[in-house]
């Protein structure tokens, strides 16, 4: 078990450092190097450009250097300084824009996916165990309209129906007063009471997906020979089908961690956007529409490292349950 | 121990087969008595049959494609004739009955009228059953150019003359026809998925076959490649690569650039399966026993390998594009996909990202039912090809 | 011995699935008796609803089988004072979720399966599995019931119980998994043991030794065994008496001498023409029963087997069910050349 978990962290090393590299391409993509589009940027303004201190931005990122350097000074940057460049379009540096949002971003993600096995979980159980009954087609039904509607489509219309059916407004993470408020106990309170609907919203598709993959391996499991050994040692159905069908057919669902997280972290963004939440999505698209790359690069980084994280710890937990990993 | 010589310890009974005799087999064994001589696409045909969801799905994808291919034809309106006086026209009620109660068919709509609430200022319109404009089949209206090649001016249907205007899904802020903008988004976002999955075919069949075929550190090499891939939130990604195409690019050359993105990314789920059904079939018996009998390597990849996994992969690459069209959708929906003057689902949504159009005029989410219905129809064919793939299975 | 003391006596057993494709009868009316002590073998093709008889006995038919019809009579012992009574239960009858029927299970009538290692749950240890049934009906703790669990290890030829206690079964081979579902099956000492195929998937010396272990814990336990093979070796080697199936029913009853000397039903025959024989002249064709079995959704009119039948006579045997007809102590068969013809 531990030289499982020591080969996974070692693995985990590469793969930050090729997200980085992706993200710097992010960065290096658009034509011209980001100094350029900020003095551009400043003369339209009609403000006048501080040639020093382009000077020393340009030393500081080593954009008269080959582009490894600049990769290099940008790396380098981020894991002595914890500075992640310059945000052209906020004019602070990006490592002061990013911390608050990404913890939005995951804090959205991860109870979306706390919703998503709390639901999946006892509907999959039950749509497996009273195949074809009225609740599993009632289920199956549900589950397949939440994937085959876009997240965002769905926020879209849950915002129209409060909106204009019942006059409320469910954007935002917080209401009104509590935006720049200092964090309190009132603050959390409000926080949750707004997380709910863009937490539905976001796991609609993963709970119709997991439903589905529960259902559909547990089935598979419930007419397996060892449960009927159990049955044949006269063990109550209940107890019986929860300590083994479900126990084996839960491994495929811890897996599914892996590529879950990666879709909500994506889909977060997107209904974040349409929902006006303070998470990473709407600075995230008008960093990219306006080539802040930096802060766009920064994120990408972080979103895909933490999310790599993410799926790394769930493939420890599913090495913990399933002996037949961790044995080996 | 007489027995034990009678038997001479050879312990055997002629046997049918090995299978457990328990009766939830039996069924299977019938059939396959019935079907003996039915080839192996057949029996995918027979299964796929039972499973009526799909059928009834793979009815709705080919006819999404046939309209993907004559939207000229079956648009009543050119989807770019702007015009201010009709800006967020509610959807036009077809009538079938007048005011007299005559019956009409094919129906008819009444003229309309709009003036502004002299209180709210808003644009109020009303049906002015003076007028009377029949829907025609096959009227001759707005010229356009089939395939971009043929000219031509015949629509499937329409109201003759420019006088009487119909929106049967509304109109949007620029007053032009919904309903023929949607028909025109099918060619683009059903073909982006199209083209999308054949690219990241082409891709996950090279990386996939080079994964299996060598073997060793380079398949562990694209495989950790994958894994990383797919541990990749997509879209901050996708965001990123389509924010950077150039802006001077032709609409044709964005297309194209953004189908690219998404298979540089999509190509990693069907790699996976066409690696690991070569890895599956490999060793399997049949292809063993061909090994054994001397066919050549490419006569067991072709005569024996390809066509056991063939359906696998026509259904994974059925399930593959209604993500695609997912996919472009969201990004062109957040302004980083496709952009104007292309008309695609997606880019109709982007009218529906301020709330407070929608919420005056919610026929602008009418794009969307259109992605509802082309992604749920896909995935069903898919899951039901998918279900068919292995016709021996139970 | 008491070994014409009836345990369960089955009667004219039906166990039906109805399908979509039409309703498979997978026992049609099967007639035998298990007694205290013996070890009954059921012998018969593939799909001829031999382990559907130990499924209907432990009530674990799986949906949409049921039983339909029929009589399972379990004649129960229970201490009353001095005395030993027999409580008649009818199997057939109970709810098969009762905690009565779930009492049985396990306790009274256990079964083994054929894969050890499907049969067993590859999540958890072999001790975990075992302890599940012995704490189901015995009041134990844990650390007792794995006490016990290394004992039964030990008494089933495990080497180094204590340690393999502990272990999964992916990490035990295919004859140690089997000795371990032995020790789970035995470990509330049942009336009964329901064996559906319990060496054939595992290499002839390993079934050689499970067979012998089998022998050696029945004369302990004194239990009875339901031995369900297609293997007329294992019968050969365990069995005193032996019912033959055919597609769900009775063929033949007899001893298990008299079922290799001198075979009655026409089925038993051909199924005794088709074993080969070391010493036997070279170059002659072994006699396979001649045709197909039947589709379960079109079974023949009258005696299931006259399609296939070299004795088979137009008129009765395609017309009429033969009747089980009893023919000297223990012995009968389902056939209308032994009579049953009025």
């Amino acid at each position: 078990m531990l030289e499982f978990i020591t080969r996974r962290l070692i693995l985990l090393i590469p793969t930050i450092i090729l997200i980085s590299i992706i993200s710097f391409i992010i960065i290096q993509l658009p034509p011209g190097d980001f100094l350029t589009s900020y003095i551009m940027q400043l003369e339209s303004a009609g403000q006048l450009v501080d040639q020093a201190l382009i000077d020393s931005l340009k030393a500081q990122y080593g954009l008269d250097q080959p582009v490894y350097v600049q990769y290099w000074k940008w790396v380098s940057g981020i894991v002595t300084r914890g500075d992640f460049g310059q945000s052209l379009q906020w004019k602070t540096p990006v490592k002061d824009l990013i911390w608050e949002r990404l913890a939005f971003t995951f804090a959205l993600s991860l109870s979306s996916l706390l919703f998503i096995w709390v639901v999946a979980f006892p509907v999959g159980i039950y749509s497996a165990i009273r195949q074809y009954s009225l609740g599993d087609y009632l289920f199956t039904f549900i589950s397949f309209l939440g994937l085959g509607i876009p997240n965002f489509l769905l926020a879209l219309v849950v915002m129209w129906f409060a909106f204009s059916r019942l006059g409320i407004s469910v954007g935002g993470l917080f209401s009104q007063q509590y935006v720049d408020a200092p964090w309190s106990w009132a603050k959390v309170v409000d926080f949750l009471k707004h997380i709910w609907i863009p937490m539905i919203i976001l796991g609609m598709g993963g709970t119709a997906g997991l439903i589905r993959i529960m259902r559909a391996n547990l089935l598979d499991e419930l007419h397996k020979p060892y449960v009927v050994t159990s049955r044949s040692k006269g063990m109550p159905e209940a107890k019986l089908i929860l300590k083994h069908p479900v126990r084996v057919a839960l491994n495929p669902f811890v897996s599914t961690v892996g590529w879950t997280l990666p879709g909500l972290v994506s889909g977060s963004i997107i209904v974040s956007v349409v929902l006006n939440l303070p998470t990473t999505g709407p600075i995230l698209l008008r960093a990219l529409e306006s080539q802040d790359m930096y802060l766009a690069g920064t994120f990408v980084l972080l979103l895909s490292t933490l999310t790599v994280i993410g799926t790394l710890v769930s493939d420890i937990l599913l090495a913990w349950l399933d002996p037949r990993i961790r044995v080996q | 121990m007489g027995l034990r010589n009678f038997l001479q310890k050879n312990r055997s009974i002629a046997k049918t087969e090995e299978a457990p005799p328990s009766a939830a087999k039996l069924p299977a064994k019938a059939q396959n008595e019935n079907i003996y001589v039915a080839s192996q696409w057949q029996l995918i045909w027979w299964k796929f049959r039972r499973h009526r969801l799909a059928v009834i799905c793979s009815v709705i994808v080919i006819f999404l494609y046939l309209v993907a291919l004559f939207i000229e034809f079956l648009a009543p309106y050119n989807p770019e004739a702007q015009d201010q006086k009709t800006a967020y026209r509610p959807p036009t009620t077809l009538h079938f009955m007048d005011t007299e109660g005559k019956f009409h068919f094919p129906p008819f709509v009444y003229g309309v009228t709009q003036k502004r609430d002299p209180d709210t200022f808003e644009l109020v319109f009303a049906d002015d059953t003076s007028k009377i404009y029949p829907l025609k089949f096959f009227v001759h209206g707005a010229p356009y150019k089939l395939w971009g090649l043929f000219p031509g001016d015949l629509h499937l249907f329409g109201v003759e003359g420019s006088e009487g205007r119909f929106f049967l899904l509304g109109a949007d802020r620029q007053g032009r026809d919904l309903f023929s903008r949607i028909i025109y988004g099918t060619r683009i976002s059903m073909s982006v998925g199209l083209v999308g999955v054949i690219l990241s075919f082409v891709l996950g069949i090279v990386i996939g076959g080079i994964s299996g075929y060598y073997g060793g550190t380079i398949d562990l090499v694209i495989q950790r490649l994958i894994e990383f891939i797919r541990s990749m939130p997509t879209i901050p990604l996708w965001m990123g690569l389509s924010a950077a195409l150039p802006p001077t690019w032709t609409p044709l050359q964005v297309y194209f650039g953004i189908t690219i993105i998404l298979s540089m990314i999509g190509w990693t789920g069907l790699a996976r399966v066409v690696r690991g059904r070569f890895l599956a079939l490999r060793e399997e018996d049949f292809v063993m026993a061909a090994k054994i009998s001397g066919s050549s390597e490419w006569r067991i990849i072709f005569r024996h390998m390809v066509p056991s996994f063939l359906s696998h992969i026509i259904a994974a690459l059925t399930l593959a594009v209604p993500e695609m069209i997912l996919s472009e959708t969201s990004l062109s929906f957040l302004g980083l996909g496709l952009r104007y003057p292309v008309i695609s689902w997606g880019v109709l949504l982007q009218e529906a990202q301020n709330i407070r159009s929608v919420a005056s005029a919610p026929w602008v989410m009418y794009p969307g039912l259109a992605v509802v219905l082309a992604v749920l129809a896909l995935n069903f064919l898919g899951d039901g090809l998918r279900d068919a793939a292995d016709p021996y299975g139970h | 011995m008491d070994q014409q003391l009836p345990l369960i006596e089955i009667s004219n057993l039906k166990t039906y699935f109805p399908l979509d494709e039409g309703t498979v009868k997978a026992l049609d009316g099967a007639s035998f008796t298990i007694y205290r002590g013996e070890t009954l073998g059921i012998v018969g093709e593939s799909g001829c609803g031999k382990s559907m008889i130990a499924r209907s006995i432990l009530r674990i038919v799986d949906p949409p089988g049921r039983i339909v019809s029929g009589e399972i009579m379990y004649h129960r012992l229970r201490k009353q004072g001095e005395a030993m009574v027999e409580d008649f239960i009818d199997l057939a009858r109970i709810d098969p979720a009762s905690p009565n029927m779930r009492s049985i299970r396990g306790e009274e009538i256990a079964m083994i399966f054929q894969e050890p290692m499907t049969a067993l749950s590859p999540v958890y240890t072999i001790g975990n599995q075992i302890v599940e049934a012995i704490q189901l009906h015995r009041k134990r703790t844990k650390k007792e019931a794995y006490e016990e669990a290394v004992d039964l290890l030990r008494r089933v030829g495990m080497a180094n119980p204590e340690r393999r206690v502990h272990e999964y079964p992916h990490q035990l081979s295919g004859g140690m998994r089997q000795r371990a579902m032995i020790a789970m099956a035995l470990s509330c000492r049942p009336n009964l043991l329901l064996a559906d195929e319990p060496t054939t998937a595992l290499d002839v010396t390993t079934q050689a030794q499970i067979l012998d272990l089998m022998r050696r814990l029945k004369a302990e336990i004194g239990m009875s065994i339901v031995m369900i093979t297609h293997d007329l070796g294992v019968i050969a080697e365990m069995t005193q008496r032996v019912v033959v199936m055919y597609l769900g029913r009775v063929a033949e009853v007899s001893d298990v001498r008299t079922l290799f000397h001198e075979p009655r039903h026409p089925y038993t025959q051909a199924l005794l023409r088709s074993i080969p024989k070391v010493g036997r002249k070279a170059r002659i064709r072994l006699n396979p029963v001649t045709g197909m079995v039947p589709s379960p959704y079109d079974r023949p009119s009258g005696c299931l087997f006259h399609p296939r039948c070299p004795a088979a006579i137009a008129g009765v045997c395609d017309q009429k069910e033969p009747p089980l007809i009893s023919i000297g102590d223990n012995s009968a068969v389902s056939c209308f050349l032994y009579g049953g013809k009025e």
